[in-house]
């Protein structure tokens, strides 16, 4: 494909010139669909790939990245920028050590759809833009590419870059609208109470408390998380229920509200398919109603409505929402 | 492992007859750490203090837990007691069981359960606790007070006097607020300006005072003792220092349709102005929005005919850093707004006046020269009507649900000077009721009534409209249940009066809580009434509530005691229930000095660890002068570095644990 070859170029450009010292970009797994996060150097651009399978938003690992020596190059695609703005902002990554390239996005694709669709041999999945052309036990079969996007894709926010040194876009991207991504979550707030609560006991239950939407999670970036630190009497809290999970979510949610960016990396990184990103996103919605429209993320600032305090905020009996 | 002592009051009956506090001792004496309980009359008088130290002594406690009113009682009063016998004194732990429980509760066992459960919390947070010291500060010895009307006036002539230095930081060009509006005061009719201007002009000569006139507070930083304060000197574009306020700049003026906002918009000013004949300072001063020069360039007659060259077309905003021990909040009232009000038909009839109109169209230096004169058409009105309550006592939403509180005594007045004045004038009061308590007030108000044959109507008016040219006021008569139509030549309405809008602006600069009639909140109703939960920032005059000039200055000189006694310290004693923050967690991310209502948090950058381990952490700091231990930054800060000395997040965790505990 024409825009993986324009990216490793560029990493090689970057790195050739001495302009930085390592690129941060996605690495081939040993599955089509396994690419994940590597550090790449001058002398060693093996199993670099940029497809429809590269998911990972990189902001996070900056975090350690940039303490690093040397200037670093990082590669992101638009929904991902938001977290690194969200990341400076936070003054927990240095940006002048960094040079952002944009990425074109059409959405990240999700393997276990493509595997709901029964294959038993998958040998070749290609990118058609609308559609997606799977070479599977031994036939061709054309799928709409909004069929198979990521749960994190689905709802797609915006295809703007909040920041970006310079960008690689080879296909125009659409802007997909920007409030359709709260229409589930007008569906959860049409539920009962008690319909509500069992939707989410439902979908909290199968949590087997990995840490893997904690670890993926850029908001989540504390030296030492509270749910690991004894200290914080709250390690233990969070398992003294018999829907223990409830409070580590719950506590997780509070604790990026207003800084989380929607990114959706908890939901996809979650091995039961708990759709966490749906609390967040309650949250971002009920920010919205309340305090008008906020994106974290969109620019470097420390402003965000939760923490701060203006004369025009609503009272709390104004909150809209319940 | 602690030994704690618990002793339960009875507050005589107020504890109790609702809480059974034998079955509490009893129960609390069980619980870990526990080496003595009892429970006493009252704790809080001399034998139930000495009680507390004679059993710390003797059972050696480490802490104590006093199960009795509400901490903003007597929490200071046992921390004493407690460091009379040796303990630290955030040793101490107060159950609230009388407030939060005994005078909230009818049931005997319900109330005792609960009490049990607040000493039992109390006891597990104590045994968190740890011994705290407070630190010490310095007092900057110069007191700010905000508002140049008589409250401000008042408490800064008795701040000067006890030989401190005060500014006044007044945003109009004069001090002397709305009592420099009025005609006379009541209840004994001396003339409003021959018992202001002298203060006023004590202000201006007092070397101890400053006057910032024209002038608003832009920004506050700091805490009790140590304030610093930005204030912003708006452009007068006239020169304070050469102005003598002859006044030939006003004659002058081509630009003359501007209204008199102190004769209430009642007639016109020049662009240039001095705002009334007694103005401290006796300054002029340019109404940009109004001056052909500043907005066209051209005329300049101001600056051709002063005589001292006084004026500056030039004249930037300017800012004034300023640093202060203590600052009081005097920014007084306006009346309401009547757009809400139609029925009284103020914005269609020139004639439907409010009370403080008519303080200018009686007083001699006002539109009329003092001759009632009605607007519409400059006749002497033969049938006045006065309406009482208007957007007070109001709970439909459109008025104000208080009472202003000095409306029946001006309405009273003013009736009756009318009726001294213009004999054959006709004067009718609707009234909800008469409210008159106060020393002289009643008998004001009877002689208004007796001697002046004031017809006085218990009832409330429905509406008042035009008809021939006469103003029709239609109400009800309560006390012969009818109802009337008065055709009245003008009508006064005695308008509610709502704190000034600027004070919203200051109470959030100075982090004072305010109501929701928009009224500051003082510490304490009944024994705080001019302190302010900020510590160093008092309160005086309407700010706080409705009151009238006597009560205003007595409440100014009660704010400029407690300025004098704080300013009187060299060292204050800070609070040692601080935040700090645990630069082992901390992420810099920046969240809890957005929180912070005092800007107590700054951020470092720190190395951690040596040689090739070595990392550079941004990380907070508290300056734990300025805190004042809000808690706004734990609740905030995700990693849970900061903490608060006093109320741990792991102490209201274990204070939780133990409530919910069955």
């Amino acid at each position: 494909m024409q825009i993986q070859e324009l990216v490793l170029h560029k990493a090689e450009e970057y790195l050739a010139s001495g302009k930085v010292d390592r690129v941060l970009a996605w690495k081939k797994g040993e599955t089509f669909y396994d690419n994940s996060p590597a550090i790449f150097t001058k002398d060693n651009l093996n199993g670099f790939v940029y497809n429809e399978f590269c998911a990972p938003n990189l902001s996070k690992y900056l975090v350690n990245e940039s303490k690093k020596e040397g200037k670093i190059l990082v590669f992101l695609k638009p929904c991902d920028t938001y977290s690194f703005n969200q990341l400076v902002s936070e003054h927990r990554i240095d940006r002048e050590k960094i040079v952002v390239i944009g990425l074109e996005c059409q959405g990240m694709l999700d393997e276990k759809k493509i595997y709901n669709l029964g294959f038993k041999r998958i040998e070749k999945v290609e990118d058609g833009l609308d559609n997606i052309i799977i070479t599977a036990d031994g036939q061709q079969v054309q799928i709409k590419r909004e069929e198979l996007l990521s749960v994190k894709c689905v709802d797609c926010k915006s295809k703007e870059f909040a920041v970006a040194d310079e960008t690689i876009v080879v296909n125009e991207m659409k802007q997909p609208d920007k409030n359709s991504r709260f229409s589930v979550v007008s569906e959860l707030e049409k539920m009962t109470e008690e319909e509500r609560f069992k939707f989410w006991q439902n979908e909290l239950s199968k949590c087997i408390r990995c840490n893997a939407c904690r670890n993926v999670c850029p908001a989540c970036t504390c030296t030492h998380c509270v749910f690991d630190n004894n200290k914080s009497g709250i390690a233990g809290k969070a398992n003294s229920d018999s829907f223990e999970e409830k409070l580590y979510h719950i506590i997780r949610a509070y604790h990026v509200a207003g800084r989380c960016t929607d990114c959706g990396e908890c939901s996809r990184v979650c091995p039961e398919s708990i759709p966490l990103h749906l609390i967040n996103r309650k949250f971002i919605k009920d920010i919205n109603d309340n305090y008008g429209e906020f994106q974290a993320g969109k620019t470097v600032s420390e402003h965000n409505p939760l923490v701060d305090y203006t004369k025009g905020d609503c009272e709390p009996k104004e909150m809209v929402g319940k | 492992m602690q030994r704690i002592g618990v002793f339960i009051c009875h507050c005589g009956t107020n504890i109790a007859a609702t809480v059974n506090v034998e079955k509490v001792t009893e129960a609390l004496r069980k619980e870990p750490c526990v080496v003595f309980a009892d429970n006493y009359q009252y704790m809080c008088s001399e034998n139930g203090q000495q009680l507390i130290k004679n059993k710390i002594k003797e059972y050696n406690l480490t802490g104590i837990v006093v199960c009795a009113c509400s901490p903003r009682m007597h929490e200071g009063t046992f921390r004493k007691t407690a460091e009379a016998a040796g303990l630290n004194p955030y040793m101490v732990e107060i159950a609230n069981i009388r407030e939060q429980c005994s005078w909230i509760h009818k049931d005997i066992d319900e109330a005792t359960e609960k009490a049990v459960i607040l000493g039992r919390t109390a006891i597990a947070k104590l045994t968190l606790n740890t011994p705290l010291t407070a630190g010490e500060t310095g007092v900057t010895k110069r007191a700010l007070v905000i508002g140049g009307g008589i409250a401000g006036i008042q408490c800064a002539l008795d701040i000067a006097d006890a030989g401190y230095e005060v500014d006044i930081v007044e945003k109009r060009p004069t001090i002397g607020g709305r009592m420099s509006q009025l005609d006379k005061t009541f209840p004994t009719l001396d003339c409003s300006a021959c018992i202001l201007t002298p203060k006023m002009v004590d202000c201006a000569q007092s070397e101890k005072i400053k006057l910032f006139t024209y002038s608003e507070v832009e920004e506050v930083k700091g805490f009790v003792g140590n304030f610093k304060v930005k204030i912003k000197k708006k452009a007068r574009y006239v020169d304070e220092t050469k102005c003598t306020g002859c006044g030939v700049c006003m004659a002058n003026c081509p630009s003359k349709k501007g209204l008199n906002a102190f004769n209430m918009n009642l007639n016109t000013r020049p662009a240039i102005y001095i705002p009334f004949a007694q103005a401290i300072p006796n300054v002029a001063v340019i109404d940009p929005e109004q001056c052909i020069k500043l907005k066209t360039g051209k005329c300049g007659l101001c600056q051709m005919k002063c005589g001292v060259g006084a004026i500056d077309y030039t004249q930037k905003d300017e800012y004034v850093d300023r640093e202060y021990g203590a600052i009081v909040v005097a920014t007084g009232f306006k009346p309401i707004d009547l757009t809400n009000f139609n029925e009284y038909g103020y914005a269609d009839n020139k004639d439907v006046i409010t009370s403080l109109e008519l303080e200018r169209l009686m007083n001699a230096a006002g539109p009329t020269k003092g001759v009632l004169l009605r607007p519409s058409d400059n006749e002497h009105p033969k049938v006045i009507t006065f309406i009482q309550c208007v957007g007070s006592r109001d709970v439909s939403g459109c008025g104000k649900p208080y009472c202003s509180k000095i409306c029946c005594m001006y309405t009273a007045k003013h009736a009756m000077l009318i009726r001294e004045k213009y004999p054959d004038t006709e004067v009718h009061v609707f009234y909800i009721d008469v409210r008159t308590p106060g020393k002289n007030y009643d008998e004001f108000y009877r002689r208004a009534v007796e001697q002046y044959g004031v017809d006085y109507i218990k009832g409330m008016v429905g509406k008042v409209y035009n008809e021939n040219g006469k103003l029709m006021v239609q109400g009800s008569n309560l006390l012969d249940n009818t109802q009337v139509v008065i055709p009245s030549d003008l009508v006064v309405l005695a308008t509610a009066i709502e704190p000034d809008p600027s004070v919203r602006d200051i109470a959030s600069k100075l982090t004072i809580s305010i109501d929701t009639n928009n009224f500051l909140t003082e510490a304490h109703a009944k024994l705080k009434p001019v302190e302010c939960a900020t510590a160093g920032v008092f309160l005086a005059g309407v700010c706080q509530g409705p009151k009238d000039v006597p009560e205003t200055v007595s409440q100014a000189s009660a704010a400029a005691s407690k300025v004098i006694g704080l300013l009187a310290k060299d060292k204050l004693k800070g609070n040692p229930c601080v935040a700090h923050s645990d630069e082992m967690m901390c992420t810099g991310c920046s969240q809890c000095a957005r929180v912070c209502p005092y800007g107590a948090i700054t951020y470092e950058d720190k190395t951690f660890g040596r040689g090739a381990n070595a990392t550079v952490r941004r990380v907070a700091v508290v300056n734990p002068a300025v805190c004042q231990g809000c808690g706004a930054c734990t609740v905030t800060c995700p990693s849970g570095a900061m903490d608060l000395h006093g109320f741990s997040s792991s102490q209201i965790l274990k204070e939780i644990d133990f409530i919910c505990k069955k």
